[in-house]
């Protein structure tokens, strides 16, 4: 049973309303007090990525498509209604109109509550990025043995 | 929510600031008052203002 108050999240996907899952969650538990990272790996580098809007990141043309395909936090799509791109829209209007943060929000009081961000490094070097092109409040590159170092003792949640 | 915005909001004070957070009745009202006090800060007051709308006062 976990004791210290510590939550680690793992980033896997890149759809908006599973990113929206993992930030409400990491902001959540860090406004009371809890030591929060996240872990953003193969999909859920997207969130991470400085160049927001889509850009043909990548080390060889394979890899540029997918940095083109993947544009960032404004272009994440719902895992299910997206009506090639009507959903994400339709959800941060309704997010809106109910006074709910919106995705950008939830990122931006991560960083200012110190939730740790760590970007998975297998993940990098397949879709071939760089450090430099996530945004600099990512803390470190890391791996899985590495991660579970620093989840010890925590709750881990996989989304 | 709530709360994260009025962590962010009381991180910005000194100490002996106040801070007046305006919040829908339900999960915020129940959660705020309590977190805030967890985590050290003191709940001045808590009143109705309208509707479902109420203000709770903290002292960092």
């Amino acid at each position: 049973m976990s004791d210290t108050k510590k939550l680690s999240l793992i980033a896997f996907s890149g759809d908006f309303d599973k990113l929206t899952a993992v930030f409400t969650l990491a902001t959540g538990a860090a406004a009371v007090g809890y030591e929060v990272n996240i872990f953003f790996t193969f999909w859920g580098l997207d969130a991470i990525k400085k160049k927001q809007g889509r850009a043909f990141l990548g080390a060889n043309w394979l890899t540029k498509i997918f940095g083109f395909m993947m544009g960032g936090l404004k272009s994440t799509p719902t895992s299910r209604f997206n009506f090639c791109g009507a959903g994400p829209k339709i959800f941060r209007y309704l997010m809106r109109k109910n006074n709910v943060a919106t995705l950008e929000e939830l990122v931006e009081a991560a960083k200012v509550l110190g939730v740790n961000l760590y970007a998975c490094e297998m993940a990098m070097h397949v879709l071939g990025l760089k450090k430099e092109d996530f945004i600099p409040e990512v803390k470190d590159v890391l791996g899985v043995a590495t991660f579970l170092q620093l989840s010890e003792g925590g709750r881990t949640m996989f989304i | 929510m709530t709360f994260v915005k009025t962590k962010i909001e009381l991180a910005k004070l000194q100490a002996g600031d106040i801070l007046e957070v305006l919040l829908s009745e339900g999960e915020p009202l129940d959660n705020v008052p309590r977190n805030a006090v967890d985590q050290g800060y003191e709940v001045l007051s808590v009143e109705h203002v309208e509707g479902t709308t109420h203000k709770v006062i903290i002292k960092k």
